[in-house]
């Protein structure tokens, strides 16, 4: 037998086991109507695959998980949807969830079931996207996804497989040890299979189980397959020994590290009921659809073990244990240390209802009112995750959320020892789970303000940027607009139309060098050219003769002959061209020596300077009668355009301009009347 | 040098003040020198004064969100301006500035006890963008002449959007908070002494 570890605290509450283990699992009659809940534990919530009225059969699937976490849920009996709603769940909370109700036929038509018994010729991922279809989700405690917890992509070195059940009250797994335990066994090397056959699998018992102990050591003593061992290590009850950290440190001597997983240590753990859901999912394709549910207390006449279809309602549950209901103190799902009461028992099973109980006045302690803490330690004493839980409660009282982080809030498994223990009566665990729940909250929140900064933030960068465009725009279009006034002023100003003129002048030389400038160079490269093509038709030329003097074949002599008339061809056209260019530049100059100024800016240089001169030249009332008929003109094809335009701002623009005009063409006139009286 | 070394010996008075003098010149000049070595760019009370606020950017606080908020606050200006923070965020406030706490200041509005998204009737929606413009964590999604939506996770609740609709199509909803959202309440708190008078309690251990 295996050397076992002994973990810290722990306590040892009544067991409380033996009254339901007195008869074989038995089946349950089939209720008439059955509640799948959407969510069957934390994560997220699946989506329903049926419409309501469809008929299902029996392991059919009806809700997807959404990916990456939680499990597909499929119908427990054949029969019609015939709602998909809220109905209260089996939660603490009491609150109403999504649930699908199925009508039972009562006919439990099965789907074609896909059995695999040769699982290990499997790809692994097709067995992994299996176990998610077939909805097998862990039966021992949070209901995590089977197939997340397989798909360790770590080295894995021990597979524990947990058969602890250290919870008063509850045999569910007992049970299955006792009457399935080959199954199970099977179970252990589909998991085997997919974590690449770690190098030890190990059962982790209680000795308080000594019948299943023996049907375990019967069962791995059968089996045909030795090379994969089986080890059993049986240490003594103390409750909570199931919890995974502790279940490690038992079985290995190592602590978990706070907020690691057992994979970080090549451990995975694994519930003896989810290896046994994994079998039947695998070798005989029945998905999970019913678990063994302990249903016990002694408000009940008889107490047993069931094999429950998921969404049985418990009233259905109770009623078959023939409930008493007026001895009924308190109905508890789960067991009497980690579970929780039931407002009601009008509610349906999930996948990790492992055990109900209905205990009368005398199980349940009668409520006494909390005490202020004493400290006397006992509490810290109890604890198996070696925390302080005296501390703890303190600061949970007072929400001081850092204090509770820096005692490790986050490592305790809830498994209420320290309430358990505590004279002053205190409800500790509910303290924690408060804590717990409100610093997650708290996490969350953060979360999204940090998010709404962020966003928010962005956004008042993009409204600065675009704001900073835009002024950018206007800037520019106000600079291009100040540009062009300044020289509307310039050509407006008599002072400055000489300067004008000698730019124009200017500009105008400039662009007759350059032209000046095209000729001798276009003759340079001709004559360069004809040079070239000289040269070459002489080098032909005498490539010919030698060829001929040579003798050389008819061919090479005809091509030498084209190559020499090409360059002949060449030399001529280049000359032609040169002869052209004499001509024409002895004409062009010929011209510039009669009229110097004939082209285009030239004779604008010229009409410029003779309108400057004749404005000069102008009397001043002559200037003013001038400027006042360029006015009039003006003023005349505003008008025009003004009855045109139908975009009535542009008109108000049009007439607001044709406004000024018309009041400078006034002032003009009444000055220009001024003056001639004056003369 | 020399009549100033035996001033030195023969009065110890104007040794110890010469030793201060030196002192206070080497620390006043370590002292100077590390402010100017390890100057802090930017106002970091101003970045941990906004981590505490909600960033709801409502503007109901006065300012146009949050950080300016933060940094009126941080020049002096009362931090119980803010109704989505509440009385948390006065305290948490209050503890990092080491002031008293005080009541909320319902100036500014209410503080609410549940959370709100906006929501928008989709059918009546006229596709004029005005919401857009108004959401201060661009939590809308459209475009002119088409249907808009609220992206419920990025929304803030700040309710900016809901009166610039000219249609009046945008409501304010309950954040609703199913199973998901649920979570143990602390128990009631035990009395000092044994005898004191219990609210009675349903909740068991
Ligand atoms: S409930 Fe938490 S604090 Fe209390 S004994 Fe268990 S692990 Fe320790
Ligand atoms: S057991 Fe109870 S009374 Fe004793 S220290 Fe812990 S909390 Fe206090
Ligand atoms: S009132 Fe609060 S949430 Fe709203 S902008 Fe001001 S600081 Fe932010
Ligand atoms: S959608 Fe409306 S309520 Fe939500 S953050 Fe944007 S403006 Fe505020």
């Amino acid at each position: 037998m295996r050397k076992v570890w002994q973990t810290p605290g722990g306590i040892h509450p009544a067991e409380n086991k033996l009254q339901s283990v007195q008869q074989p699992i038995q089946p349950l009659p089939l209720p008439p109507r059955l509640w799948v809940a959407l969510n069957q534990h934390a994560g997220a919530v699946a989506k329903p695959l049926v419409a309501v009225g469809e008929r299902v059969l029996k392991g059919q699937m009806i809700a997807r998980p959404q990916p990456d976490s939680g499990t597909a849920l499929h119908a427990p009996s054949s029969g019609t949807v015939v709602a998909i709603g809220p109905h209260p769940i089996a939660h603490p909370s009491g609150l109403p969830a999504d649930c699908i109700e199925i009508v039972c036929d009562g006919l439990e038509q099965w789907i074609d079931r896909d059995r695999h018994p040769d699982y290990r010729s499997l790809p692994r991922s097709e067995l992994l996207v299996m176990i998610s279809e077939r909805g097998v989700a862990g039966l021992g405690g949070a209901g995590f996804p089977t197939a997340i917890k397989l798909a360790s992509d770590r080295p894995i070195e021990l597979l524990l497989i947990n058969a602890t059940e250290c919870e008063p009250y509850i045999t569910a797994d007992d049970s299955l040890l006792r009457e399935r335990a080959e199954q199970m066994l099977v179970g252990i090397d589909i998991a085997s299979y997919l974590l690449g056959d770690p190098a030890e699998r190990v059962i982790g018992i209680e000795d308080n189980k000594p019948e299943a102990i023996a049907a375990l050591r019967t069962a791995i003593a059968a089996r045909s397959d030795k090379a994969a061992a089986i080890e059993l290590a049986i240490f003594p009850t103390k409750y909570p020994s199931g919890g995974e950290k502790q279940l490690i440190q038992i079985v290995t001597g190592r602590e978990l590290p706070s907020g690691a997983l057992p994979a970080e240590l090549g451990i995975v753990c694994q519930n003896v009921g989810t290896l046994y859901a994994l079998k039947r999912a695998i070798v005989d394709g029945e998905p999970l659809i019913s678990r063994i549910t302990t249903v016990t207390g002694k408000a009940c006449l008889r107490n047993g073990n069931y094999e429950t279809l998921i969404g049985t309602p418990v009233s259905a549950l109770l009623g078959h244990n023939q409930l008493q209901p007026q001895r009924l103190a308190r109905l508890i799902m789960g067991g009497p240390m980690m579970g929780v009461a039931l407002p009601s028992s009008e509610l349906p099973t999930v996948k990790t209802s492992n055990c109900f109980i209905a205990a009368d006045a005398s199980e349940v302690a009668p409520e006494q009112p909390a005490q202020p803490c004493i400290r006397c330690g006992l509490c810290a004493e109890a604890c198996p995750a070696s925390l302080l839980p005296q501390q703890l409660y303190w600061h949970a009282q007072s929400q001081q959320h850092e204090k509770l982080e820096a005692h490790n809030l986050f490592d305790c498994i809830e498994c209420g020892a320290c309430s358990y223990v505590c004279p002053s009566n205190i409800p500790l665990v509910q303290y924690f789970r408060a804590g717990k729940g409100e610093i997650r909250q708290q996490r969350a929140e953060k979360a999204k303000s940090d998010f709404a900064r962020e966003r928010f933030e962005f956004r008042q960068q993009r409204l600065e940027q675009q704001e900073r465009d835009k002024q950018a725009k206007r800037e520019a279009r106000k600079l291009a607009a100040e540009q062009a006034k300044a020289a509307q002023a310039q050509g407006d100003n008599g002072a400055a139309e000489d300067n004008s003129a000698a730019a124009l002048i200017a500009a105008a030389q400039a662009r007759a060098a350059a032209r000046m400038a095209s000729p001798q160079q276009q003759r340079d490269k001709l004559t360069r050219a004809i040079t070239s093509s000289r040269a070459r038709l002489q080098a032909a030329e005498d490539k010919l003769t030698q060829a001929q003097h040579d003798g050389a074949d008819h061919s090479q002599l005809q091509a030498l002959q084209a190559a020499q008339a090409a360059a002949a061809q060449k030399l001529q056209l280049a000359e032609q061209k040169l002869a052209e260019l004499a001509a024409t530049d002895s004409a062009s100059s010929s011209d510039a020596s009669a009229a110097p100024e004939l082209d285009a800016a030239s004779r604008a240089i010229a009409k410029a300077r003779d309108s400057a001169a004749a404005r000069e030249a102008m009397s001043p009332s002559e200037k003013m009668a001038s400027d006042l008929a360029a006015l009039d003109k003006r003023l005349a094809k505003l008008q025009e355009k003004l009855e045109l335009c139908e975009d009535s701002e542009q008109r108000q623009l049009l007439e607001s301009s044709a406004a000024k005009l018309q009041a400078k063409r006034d002032a003009l006139h009444t000055s220009s009347q001024g003056d001639q009286h004056g003369i | 040098m020399q009549p100033l070394w035996e001033l030195v010996v023969a009065n110890p008075i104007a040794a110890a003040v010469l030793a201060l003098v030196g002192l206070a010149l080497l620390f006043g000049a370590l002292l100077g020198f590390a402010a100017e070595r390890f100057r802090v760019e930017g106002d970091p009370i101003v970045e941990q004064i906004d981590a505490l606020l909600p960033q709801t950017q409502c503007g109901q606080c006065g300012h146009p969100g949050c950080r300016p908020y933060a940094e009126s606050i941080a020049a002096g200006e009362a931090i119980n301006k803010c109704p989505p923070g509440g009385q948390a965020t006065i305290n948490a406030l209050a503890a990092l500035l080491d002031l008293p706490a005080p009541e909320l200041d319902d100036e500014h509005g209410e503080a609410s006890e549940v959370k709100k998204v906006a929501y928008i009737r989709e059918d009546e929606c006229i596709g004029c963008t005005k919401c857009i413009q108004a959401c201060p964590v661009d939590a809308i999604l459209g475009s002119a002449k088409m249907m808009h939506t609220v992206i419920a996770a990025e929304c803030t609740g700040c309710d900016l959007c809901v009166e610039p609709c000219p249609v009046d199509c945008i409501d304010m909803l309950p954040v609703e908070t199913g199973i998901q959202g649920w979570q143990w309440q602390l128990p009631p708190r035990p009395g000092l002494i044994a005898s004191d008078r219990q609210p009675h309690s349903g909740a068991a251990a």
